[in-house]
């Protein structure tokens, strides 16, 4: 492959994906509320998707988790935590490899169920289609890069992807050269990863960026929101006193909400 | 700003607790709930109302935002009546709030659809041949039309044009007309007060080209028959708000809040106004948590209840001590001073006909109609009197017809109720008593078939110098009742606890519900009469009506009204309310509804009697005449069947025929003029020489088919077509469910007058066109389906019996997609027939049958007896002893003029209705300038009645209730057969006339009119019966006053001269079908109940996902815990019901609310809706329809004798269903039927 295309394709892709990412996002989230969901077909039919979502969801996190902590983690911090590259290839193929046929195993239900079902097919947008058979080629490839890796474990492959990520996020210019010469499944991975993150904001992927972790920490169980404006409502002095908020809050807090 | 940016929060987050920590406050933004703000908001609000049968009639706000329907609410302007009642707001509910939800639903219908078969069979013979002659080629082609008749109900339905389809329908009905007659094109459409204009569309088109409308009230068995048999009146009933007058109710079989809803109350401030109410309802229904005392009898006894009710307060409100007011009533409004003669039956004495005029010596000096007047005795002189006010004296003379107290000579007179304590003689009469007949679900008193009670009598000399004896309808009533007055003799009652009929011990036994409560609730309801004089209620509804025997349930009931004084007083009387049946400017509605304004007489058809002949019901009849008959029937022969017996009402012109002739009659007037005879004659000697064959004797000969169907505003196939299966198996021709043998098959065909032809039709419809708005089950199985614009989308106007207003449907938006008014489909139906007409029709001579109508002179045709011209007893004299005949001149290319225009009858002949008639020119030339006038054409010179708004015009412009001016005409009208003065009722409005903007603006209360018995007015509620009462208007009945004894043959054949008690039928469907095909389940028997329902919008509309959301979403049946434990059925599992005639499927909802014995199904739930396949029929699960056929009974035939004449829904057959009983069991498979229609038909091959 020659320089200038390695370096169109990971040098500067990179960066019209992450842009049109981050921008498409927050272009939708400000402009499209109501279209900001997961679409799912549970009602239409229940069929293969309790095990399918669970398995594929399962497994994605655990890839992204291990994507996002093996690649972006500064490679200072594992030599000063004393784990070597070899180890940590072992552990991405062992997690990773798991995690990935689970993925690939929910994944497969998923698709069947969405293209042979015909109440979910008809239902179904093209972007609903094609992302799902998106992440399944990506699933795929990535699957089949365990069988190269296997032939390094050393780990001085993936140090060049951790090299070339961290070089991205750190708008080195030079970040592509560390990816000229790697395996082309590898390259066809890194490609289709990206386009994952472009196509992102355009596809019922949205629904990532709301995924409830708050949830995890909410504080009340009862949530109830002041009718009035921000600035209105936010005590200036806080001499305001809550019987004030009208009329959604409760009138007395001694007694829970009937 | 940026719902990205006011997310970033972190910094100044304030989150503040409540409930200890398990409530947070937060400041977050709330601006996306504007979103469901904008969904409420509009532009603007439109006065309409929903155009469905729930008597309602209540008017709504239609929100209206960027031409889209947002939402409704109600109306709350209602005008205040008077002073001292509540507001008639609120009225609507839930359900018509969620009627928005079908405008842009999945279920509308967005496009002329049609059969595709059908449309390829059609542009291919289209391509080659004009309109008609292509429909010809098509029909006339046994393969080619079985093509698209035998796959209806299965899909199929493709889009095409409005030009297109109104051509082929045009074409269908021209070849129809040309070939068969036009009395083979027919059109259903229920219940025009919920749409009046809508209705009138498709009868005036179907009534200019000489088509058949059929009959609503009666087929619904919304009819009840003891109305008109009592008062000579369809029905006539208190608004709602004049329950706040009556001091006592009964609510029967009635549920005031479920299907009274905007009315509900009324009942409810009346409670606090002190007044106590009974609730009689077998089943824990919603109603009977207003009751202070529950009535559960077992379902279809309530004749026996009130028999011993009524038994009380004979007892000890006329017998042991006579309450003034009562006695008084009973004397001047019922018929019970009158005389019955009283004839030898196996040795004794049986009641027969009332003593009229003519059997007396000299007939009392009466020469009008002497045989029509009924004869009483007066008290003073002791004189045999000829009283006025008897039907003899409506009809031939004038100012007699009036209930003052006095007789034909004009003498003062005061009638006598009893020849008790005259020192007369005493005999024992005969009285039939049919509770030993009950089937093993119902109790069986063992008492005879006779009871012989003894009654005071009299010897009269008749006019042919022989001796005869008399008694009277009230010494006949009390025997009936069996009081014991003294005479001695056997089944009289001393005490309540006697088990005698009708007893309330007796009743005990039948009922099941305790006699202290009957006695405690009769002392009640007449006490409270007493005091009150007459407001004593029953508000009742159609649990009652629909049983075979409802007669004798409603005269029950309707004796217990009477004897108390309570018909015809406000706060009293009879509150039967089943469906919108009032149309209240129905004078002014009629000559636009049937064509009257270019020809007389339109053709119109009871059918009940149509469906039952041809769907082939009758072919599979098991109950048999035999098994009604009375015991003390006079001699004849009775043993006919019941379409016999209907073939025999059909050719004495009792009942209304369609088709009439087995000829066209397009060609009978051609014929009789190469006879040389008058035309009238002529049909009458053919049909005696048999040269003419009237269709009635030979339903399933093609000549004598209905071609063509008209359905609109109705859901026929998926709602109140009884007997479902049999619609689909011989109407239609398509797959179907009906599961047992016709009588052919059995080795039992007993019919005498209908030919029986070994293979039935199958498929009788070439062509069936369904007008919806959304795609029912009816749409599903018609050739074309035509959208029609919603209740929010045309203009119209609407009345209901409840409240006096008269209110409009407006068009709020328009039609959406390719939907049109029914005015602009049936417009643009007419104007391609007149189009594709002069193909083969040009002016035509159509000769048209019609029964002897009540409320015309003709309904006195056979006064003392019923002669048969077939049989040789009488000639066949048109009008008299046989249908009446007309030659109408239709101009068939003309046919759109004649629809947009109104025609010169109004100014040549005039108006009128119920017997009286005025002239009505000046409101035809108010027409001319309100609507504009046709400048050339046919219609030259005559009012423009183009738009749907123009058609209300012309309705409230002619209408006595809608415009002031023609009310005091028509009340002037009756003046002069009364001979006193009533415009009184109406001068004060004469000046109002109600256009259809003043209805847009507010509903309007309407102008009193003697179209209907009560009056409008600021001191009295409007309440049936009331202008009888008090103004002196006889009913239209033989005696003039409430009818109590019915004297005609067929009556008293059948045992029904005085009420009595008649347990339900045995329909014996269930033989041969119980554990015939066993599927593991446990299989019981259930008395199969079909009220109506909670969840749906009314009686029709129970797709409606918002309903659906509430319930279950899809059918269910309704039983009661004892019976699902012993099939083994828990809540909510599929289960099958079915019987001889179809299954159906549904899930069981287990409730205490239900009596065990019974089971409960709301009426009309889709069968397009989540509804699976039988396991036993293998086809889709069926409607609750599809396990009843209905059967006729001979006494609702009667025809030509004053009020027991032939009306438009006022009397005739009436479709009874509840009488059936049904197998349920749990269902093993529940299989959707999701594979394609080819492999369908090899199911139905298998079995």
């Amino acid at each position: 492959m020659s320089q200038s295309i390695n370096a169109a394709l990971f040098g500067w892709y990179p960066y019209l994906c992450l842009t049109v990412f981050l921008l498409g996002s927050l272009i939708r989230f400000d402009r499209e509320q109501y279209t900001w969901k997961t679409g799912s077909s549970q009602l239409l039919r229940r069929r293969q998707l309790r095990l399918g979502s669970n398995l594929f969801h399962v497994g994605i996190l655990v890839i992204f988790i291990g994507h996002a902590g093996g690649l972006l983690t500064p490679i200072w911090v594992f030599d000063a935590l004393g784990i070597s590259h070899s180890f940590k290839q072992g552990l991405a193929i062992t997690v990773g490899g798991i995690a990935g046929v689970m993925c690939f195993v929910g994944i497969a239900l998923l698709a069947h169920r969405r293209l042979f079902d015909p109440r979910i097919r008809a239902n179904s947008s093209f972007g609903d289609t094609a992302i799902l058979l998106l992440l399944w080629v990506q699933l795929t490839l990535g699957l089949s890069t365990i069988f190269i890796s296997l032939h390094h474990m050393d780990g001085h492959e993936m140090v060049k992807f951790m090299n070339w990520a961290q070089g991205i996020l750190t708008l080195q210019p030079s970040a592509a050269a560390y990816v000229a010469d790697v395996s082309p499944v590898f390259k066809a991975h890194l490609l289709l990863g990206m386009t994952i993150f472009l196509v992102f904001p355009f596809t019922r992927l949205v629904h990532v960026w709301s995924a409830p972790v708050w949830y995890l920490g909410r504080t009340g169980y009862q949530v109830v929101r002041t009718r009035l404006p921000r600035s209105a409502a936010r005590p200036a002095t806080g001499g305001r006193t809550l019987a004030a908020v009208r009329p959604a809050a409760p009138r007395s807090f001694n007694r829970p909400a009937e | 700003m940026s719902h990205f940016l006011d997310r970033l929060t972190f910094f100044r987050r304030e989150t503040q607790t409540f409930s200890d920590g398990h409530g947070i406050l937060t400041h977050e933004d709330r601006s996306w709930e504007d979103g469901y703000r904008k969904r409420w908001q509009h532009d603007k609000i439109v006065r309409s109302t929903h155009g469905v049968n729930c008597t309602g009639s209540c008017s709504w706000k239609i929100y209206v935002k960027g031409g889209i329907v947002t939402w409704e609410t109600q109306q709350t302007d209602y005008p205040r009546t008077r002073p001292d009642l509540p507001n008639h707001e609120p009225r609507g509910c839930a359900r018509g709030a969620s009627y928005s939800w079908y405008l842009y639903s999945g279920a509308r219908v967005k496009y002329p659809m049609i059969r595709g078969r059908l449309l390829k069979l059609w542009r291919a013979a289209r391509a080659k041949l004009p309109p008609v002659a292509a429909w010809a080629s098509i029909v006339e082609n046994p393969e080619a039309r079985a093509s698209y008749t035998s796959i209806r109900g299965h899909g199929g339905l493709v889009r095409s044009t409005w030009d297109e389809v109104n051509e082929l329908i045009g074409a269908a009905n021209a070849y129809t007309v040309r070939k068969h007659g036009p009395d083979r094109v027919a059109g259903f459409s229920p219940i025009p007060a919920m749409s009046m204009v809508s209705y009138a569309a498709g009868a005036r088109y179907l009534s200019l080209i000489g088509g058949v409308c059929l009959s609503f009230y009666d087929w619904y068995c919304d009819l009840p028959p003891a109305s008109p048999q009592t008062w000579g009146e369809q029905t006539d009933v208190p608004e709602s708000a004049d329950w706040y007058n009556a001091g006592f109710i009964i609510v029967w079989g009635s549920n005031v809040p479920q299907t009274r809803t905007p009315d509900a109350h009324f009942y409810t401030e009346v409670r606090y106004k002190g007044t106590k109410s009974a609730v009689v309802s077998p089943d824990y229904a919603e109603a009977t948590k207003f009751a202070d005392i529950w009535l559960n009898p077992k379902q279809g006894t309530d004749a026996a209840l009130a028999l011993a009710m009524g038994h009380v307060i004979l007892k000890e409100y006329h017998l042991d001590r006579q309450v003034p007011y009562f006695d008084d009533y009973l004397r001047r409004y019922s018929d019970m001073p009158f005389l019955v003669r009283l004839v030898e039956r196996n040795g004794h004495l049986v009641p027969e006909r009332m003593l009229r005029a003519s059997d007396l010596p000299g007939a009392l000096g009466e020469t009008n109609n002497p045989e029509w007047k009924t004869v009483a005795l007066d008290e003073a002189s002791g004189d045999l009197v000829a009283p006025l006010g008897s039907i003899g004296h409506r009809w031939g003379e004038a100012a007699k017809w009036n209930l003052e107290e006095k007789d034909g000579q004009g003498r003062d007179i005061r009638l006598k109720l009893t020849l008790a304590g005259d020192g007369g003689e005493v005999e024992a009469v005969d009285f039939p008593y049919f509770g030993g007949r009950a089937t093993e679900h119902f109790v069986a008193t063992q008492h005879g078939e006779i009871l012989t009670r003894n009654v005071p009598v009299r010897t009269l000399m008749a006019a042919d110098g022989s001796q005869m004896k008399v008694a009277t309808v009230y010494d006949l009533m009390m025997a009936n009742y069996g009081l014991d007055r003294g005479f001695g003799g056997d089944h009289i009652a001393t005490t309540y606890d006697d088990d005698v009929p009708f007893t309330p011990a007796w009743a005990e036994r039948i009922t099941g519900v305790k006699r202290e409560a009957i006695v405690t609730v009769a002392r009640e309801f007449a006490t409270n009469a007493e005091k009150t004089n007459g407001r004593s209620m029953v508000i009742i509804g159609a649990a009652m009506n629909h049983w075979y025997h409802m007669d004798m349930s409603y005269r029950g009931v309707i004796n217990l009204l009477v004897f108390c004084g309570c018909v015809g007083q406000s706060g009293g009387g009879w509150s039967h309310y089943v469906g919108q049946e009032k149309l209240r400017p129905q004078t002014g509605w009629q000559p636009l509804a049937f064509g009257l304004d270019w020809s007389r007489p339109p053709r119109q058809q009871n059918a009940t009697s149509f469906w039952y002949a041809h769907t082939d019901q009758w072919r599979y009849e098991t109950l048999t005449a035999g098994e009604i008959l009375s015991p003390t029937a006079p001699e004849g022969d009775w043993d006919q069947t019941f379409i016999d017996y209907n073939v025999k009402a059909e050719r004495m012109g009792w009942l209304p025929s369609a088709p009439q002739l087995k000829q066209n009659p397009l060609d009978i007037a051609r014929r009789a003029k190469a006879a040389g005879r008058e035309v009238k004659d002529y049909v009458a000697s053919s049909l005696k020489s048999g040269e003419l064959e009237l269709s009635c004797h030979d339903p399933d000969h093609e000549a004598n088919w209905p071609r063509n169907l008209f359905i609109w505003r109705s859901n026929l196939l998926g709602s109140s077509g009884k007997g479902h299966e049999y619609f689909l198996k011989h109407l239609l021709g398509t797959q179907n469910g009906v599961m047992g043998k016709d009588l052919g098959a059995e080795g039992a065909v007993r019919t005498k007058e209908v030919v029986w032809h070994e293979e039935a039709p199958k498929g009788k419809l070439d062509l069936l066109v369904t007008l919806d708005f959304r795609m029912s089950t009816t749409c599903v199985y018609s050739d074309i389906v035509l959208p029609t614009a919603t209740w929010y989308e045309k203009n119209d106007l609407n009345t209901s019996d409840m409240h006096p207003f008269i209110h409009p449907l407006s068009a709020a938006v328009d039609p959406a997609w390719e939907a049109r008014s029914d005015w602009d489909i049936y417009k643009g139906i007419a104007k391609a027939f007149s189009q594709v007409a002069p193909e083969v029709l040009g002016v035509e001579e159509d000769t048209v049958l019609t029964p002897i109508l009540h409320d015309s002179a003709g309904e006195l045709a056979q006064a003392l007896d019923v002669k048969d011209w077939k049989t040789g007893e009488v000639e066949p004299i048109p009008g008299k002893t046989m249908p009446q005949v007309t030659v109408v001149t239709r101009d068939y290319p003309a046919t759109y003029a004649r629809f947009t225009a109104l025609g010169p009858l109004m100014e040549s002949i005039g108006n009128g209705g119920k017997g009286i008639a005025w002239k009505t020119g000046h409101e035809v030339d108010a027409l001319r300038a309100l609507n504009g006038v046709h400048r050339d054409g046919p219609a030259k010179g005559l009012p423009k009645i183009e738009t749907d708004i123009d058609a209300t015009e012309v309705i409230l412009m002619l209408a006595p209730e809608t415009n002031g001016e023609v009310a005091v005409k028509a009340w002037d009208a009756l003046s002069k057969a009364t001979g006193r003065e009533h415009a009184h009722l109406a001068r004060a409005k004469e000046d109002e006339k109600i256009r259809f903007r003043d209805v847009q603006a507010q509903p309007r209360k309407i102008i009193s009119s003697p179209t209907w018995s009560g009056i409008e007015s600021e001191t009295v509620c409007y309440s049936a019966g009331y202008t009888n009462v008090h103004e002196l208007i006889p009913w239209r009945t033989l005696s003039g006053r409430q009818q109590l004894y019915q004297d005609h043959l067929w009556m008293r054949a059948f045992g029904e001269g005085l009420v009595t008690w008649k347990p339900p039928v045995d329909l014996k469907t269930i033989v041969g079908h119980r554990d015939a095909r066993p599927n593991g389940h446990t299989e019981i028997v259930l008395n199969f109940i079909t009220p109506h329902q909670k969840w749906g919008i009314h009686s029709t509309y129970t797709d409606n996902l918002l309903m659906l959301t509430l319930n279950r979403g899809g059918p269910v049946v309704w039983v009661s815990e004892d019976d699902a434990r012993s099939a083994g059925i828990v809540d909510n599992d599929w289960v099958e019901v079915f019987n001889a005639n179809g299954a159906l499927t549904a899930r069981a909802v287990v409730s205490q609310r239900v009596m065990p014995g019974m089971m409960m199904m709301y009426h009309a739930q889709e069968k397009i809706v989540n509804t699976p396949g039988s396991e036993l029929t293998g086809n889709r699960g069926g409607i609750h329809n599809s396990v009843t056929r209905t059967v006729l009974k001979p006494t609702h035939m009667i025809g030509g004798y004053a009020q027991l004449a032939y009306g438009f829904n006022y009397y005739g057959t009436v479709g009874s269903n509840r009488d059936e009983f049904v197998v349920i069991r749990k269902m093993n498979k529940v299989d959707w039927l999701e594979e394609p229609l080819s492999t369908a038909p090899a199911k139905e091959m298998a079995q």
